[in-house]
């Protein structure tokens, strides 16, 4: 018991339930099971995605494609429906998740064999993969009417009271939890981050751990491209701009630590819903919504400085009851 | 000779100092005593220091040399003693206080801002002035090309610190000593990085400024240097003042009894060691700029000792051998077998383990488990398609952590969590846990206390008896004796001896190791 209150992601916990209290107090519908739902379903991406950068941040890096890595995927699977409305809708996941995988595989070879930063190689890529979704779309827009109503139904349809796209999101948690804590790759991640020398002299291959985070990081961002553009009923140049900022913003008050080897799956996907909550509760108590992103902001501001220095407190009371 | 002739220095003032100014004593500490946590670094230090003198400060690594420095630059301050300057009582709180007091330390490489010109460093810290308080560049600038002159380095000011080579950098450092009015000159191994020719340009400029009347502090492992630019020396040995005195009338072995002589009270494990037959060769290594033709060999059982001073390229053989570091030339032959290594992981499986000189940052993984970090060379070999094999690591971790008596709250907790001595057992039962066959341990013993290192040496011992093969590299000289069973000496990235351990004594190693022992000849091969 002692060791789950220790931990960051109990603290971080603890401050989104409170935040949720606090909301409640000035909004009685905040709390009704529909709001609730919505606040999910609007969190998915938002999670699905900041999975992937946890990976990139872990080893100390920074995926800025993300969102072009979305609004690409999102485009191309948007025209091979509307132009091929044959083909099964569903069969738009794995294409997405498979462009995802060549966009972020890119960004992996750029890093191991290019020997450049992820920031500065999705830097890059950031723009020429949304650069793009111009030359696919030249400029237009794909609607909900172009769209077969099976498209538009991938996130959405009902399964067990919650919707798919719910349930994508449990099972990639799911599968984030068990590659970080019960595979050699995921320990491998870790290692890596946590001091480069250390697990290049263990035999860490750097260059299979670069591959291996920016391209999940693709994969996920590649699924949820397609899930976006269904769920929003468009897609064009625009789709989920700025989006990657949000998912590092996650991961930050995830705890996931950017000098790299810090963070959890838990953590993150805390982090996501805490960012949901915010954007959420700032409609439901009316807040002006010229005034929503700035607050939003002082909001994520204030939840990263505490969570820092609660952090650091609980680590020098650590240090100073350790055995010498 | 030692402690008496220490009021007879103003007596004798050596070699064409100007009158005045020279010979007063300028600096004084007394009874300088330091703690960290656990660890005495100095006591009862007593130094002096008087104008136009270079005044060497001798000790092995460990002695410290470079603790006493801190606190003369106000990095650390002393737990006991005074520190005067001209006589006057000083106490300093960060290094800019000893720096307004006129003590100036030209650092390798730490100092230096690689991407600013030569008079952004030379001024960095004491910027001039104009009007509006803003940088007067033009008189800094003007500054800097008068100070260039006078140490004899022939750039730009406004060359960037980057473009230039080492020596060119201490003497920038050296000007911005002078540009800071410093009367106290320290110099930390300035030479270790030079060539015969720039170390001898080094020493005109030393010269002169000693003329002027500055007091200089040299630190160097050479004798050679030291025999040949300092006028007085000052013995450290474990933290204590052993004697000081003029360089005149001293011999090397004079100076190295003095450094090493220590009352052998510090036990080394009794060692009945038979080396079996030759597991390992390395032939012929090169590598430009770092070592040359270097090979040795290495019998099951056996510990080889490598001993060297720093940039003599000891670790950096071993670095190129595991793969970790490239090499133009040579070959590792592994019981008679031509193998080639081309990374940590060849090497692994080849069972070489390589527990690094700085475990701390080269070693654990503060954020990982204690389990996590133990298991981590071989979490791909233990894993069966990927997924670990959880109660495996378990018992490894137990294994071994409880052999290395690692004290831990539970083997889960984060590394970051032990104390240093116990984050180093974590990394020796990391390595111990692959149960390799040839052992490399880079300074095995460096930075933890007197009982540790016992508890290392014996451990050693213990392994060897068991047929393990250990590199030991190490900068102690007692250790390198008290453990080894043969001692290569290495001296700038060459091999100068292979000693037997029965024909090994201090004097002998020492005298390889810097050079003594092939004199001239070993300088004229660079």
């Amino acid at each position: 018991m002692k060791r789950i209150l220790k931990r960051r992601e109990t603290t971080l916990f603890l401050s989104l339930v409170a935040l949720m209290l606090l909301v409640t107090l000035r909004s009685s519908t905040f709390l009704r099971p529909g709001n609730l739902n919505s606040i999910l379903n609007d969190t998915c991406a938002l999670l699905i995605v900041s999975l992937g950068q946890f990976l990139v941040i872990l080893i100390g890096g920074i995926d800025l494609s993300v969102a072009a890595t979305m609004a690409f995927t999102g485009m191309v699977t948007a025209l091979i429906n509307q132009y091929n409305p044959g083909i099964p809708a569903w069969l738009m996941l794995p294409i997405g998740a498979a462009i995802g995988a060549g966009l972020g595989s890119i960004n992996g070879f750029l890093v191991a064999f290019g020997a450049l930063p992820p920031m500065i190689a999705t830097i890059a890529t950031m723009s020429i993969y949304r650069g793009f979704v111009y030359v696919f779309s030249k400029g237009a827009w794909v609607l909900s009417r172009d769209m077969t109503p099976g498209y538009l139904a991938l996130p959405s349809t009902p399964m067990l009271g919650l919707t798919s796209m719910v349930w994508i999101t449990i099972g990639v948690i799911l599968l984030a939890w068990v590659f970080m804590r019960y595979t050699s790759s995921g320990r491998e991640v870790y290692a890596f981050g946590g001091n480069k020398t250390a697990a290049l002299f263990a035999g860490v291959r750097e260059r299979k751990v670069e591959m291996i985070v920016m391209t999940l990081s693709g994969i996920l961002a590649g699924i949820v491209g397609v899930l976006w553009v269904a769920r929003y009923g468009n897609a064009h140049s625009e789709t989920a701009a700025e989006f990657h900022m949000q998912t590092v913003a996650a991961c930050v008050l995830g705890g996931v630590s950017f000098v790299g080897g810090s963070g959890t799956v838990v953590g993150v996907v805390i982090g996501a819903l805490f960012f949901g909550v915010i954007n959420n509760a700032l409609t439901v108590v009316h807040i002006s919504p010229f005034f929503q992103m700035a607050i939003q902001g002082v909001v994520i501001l204030v939840a990263i400085v505490s969570n820092t220095l609660i952090d650091r407190k609980t680590q020098m009371k650590l240090i100073a009851r350790r055995k010498i | 000779m030692r402690d008496g002739t220490r009021g007879a220095f103003r007596a004798d003032l050596s070699r064409g100092i100007q009158e005045g100014a020279v010979g007063q004593t300028i600096l004084e500490m007394r009874g300088i005593g330091k703690n960290f946590p656990g660890i005495k670094a100095l006591e009862g230090i007593d130094f002096t220091m008087r104008t136009g003198e270079v005044h060497a400060l001798i000790g092995e690594n460990g002695a410290g040399k470079s603790t006493l420095v801190k606190i003369l630059t106000g990095v650390h301050r002393p737990n006991s003693g005074t520190i005067s300057l001209g006589g006057e009582k000083m106490e300093f709180h960060n290094p800019v206080d000893a720096r307004k007091a006129g003590i100036a330390a030209i650092h390798q490489e730490a100092s230096m801002f690689p991407d600013l010109t030569v008079t952004e460093n030379i001024f960095s810290g004491h910027f001039r002035r104009g009007r509006a308080a803003l940088l007067d560049w033009r008189s800094m600038r003007e500054r800097a090309s008068a100070l260039l002159e006078r140490v004899e380095l022939d750039v730009s000011p406004d060359s960037l610190v980057r473009e230039l080579s080492v020596a060119q950098r201490h003497l920038v450092g050296i000007a911005r000593a002078l540009s800071e009015d410093a009367s106290i000159v320290i110099m930390d191994e300035p030479t270790s990085a030079l060539s015969l020719r720039e170390t001898e340009d080094l020493f005109k400029i030393i010269r002169a400024l000693r003329a002027e009347g500055k007091a200089i502090l040299f630190i160097s492992h050479k004798f050679d240097e030291i025999f040949e630019i300092a006028d007085y020396y000052t013995v450290l040995r474990d933290g204590a003042y052993v004697g000081e005195g003029k360089i005149r009338g001293e011999t090397v072995d004079s100076i190295v009894h003095m450094m090493v002589g220590r009352d052998l009270s510090q036990l080394f494990p009794a060692r009945d060691s038979k080396p079996g037959k030759e597991i390992l060769s390395v032939e012929g290594f090169s590598r430009a700029g770092f070592y040359r033709d270097i090979s040795f060999n290495l019998r099951q059982g056996e510990i080889l000792g490598m001993f060297g001073l720093v940039g003599s390229g000891r670790t950096d053989v071993i670095l190129s051998m595991l793969g970790l570091e490239p090499k133009d030339s040579g070959r590792v032959v592994l019981r008679g077998k031509e193998v080639r290594i081309s990374g940590p992981r060849d090497a692994l499986e080849l069972g070489f383990a390589h527990v690094p000189e700085d475990r701390q940052s080269q070693g654990v993984i503060l954020d990982m488990g204690i389990g996590d970090n133990i298991t981590l060379p071989q979490v791909s070999s233990l894993s069966k398609a990927s997924f670990l094999d959880r109660a495996a690591e378990r018992e490894i971790t137990r294994t071994y952590g409880t052999r290395m008596e690692i004290k831990a709250g539970g083997w889960g907790d984060e590394a970051k969590t032990l104390s240093g001595g116990n984050q180093q057992k974590v990394v020796l039962a990391k390595w111990l846990a692959t149960k390799p066959s040839i052992l490399i341990l880079d300074e095995p013993t460096k930075g933890i206390d007197v009982g540790t290192k016992a508890a290392v040496h014996a451990f050693m011992a213990k392994l060897a008896a068991e047929g393990i093969s250990i590199i030991m590299i190490s900068s102690e000289l007692p250790e390198i004796l008290g453990m080894s069973d043969r001692i290569l000496v290495m001296y700038e990235g060459r091999v100068a001896a292979v000693i037997d351990r029965k024909a090994a004594d201090e004097a002998t190693i020492m005298r390889a190791a810097t050079g003594a022992a092939t004199g001239a000849d070993g300088r004229a091969r660079k």
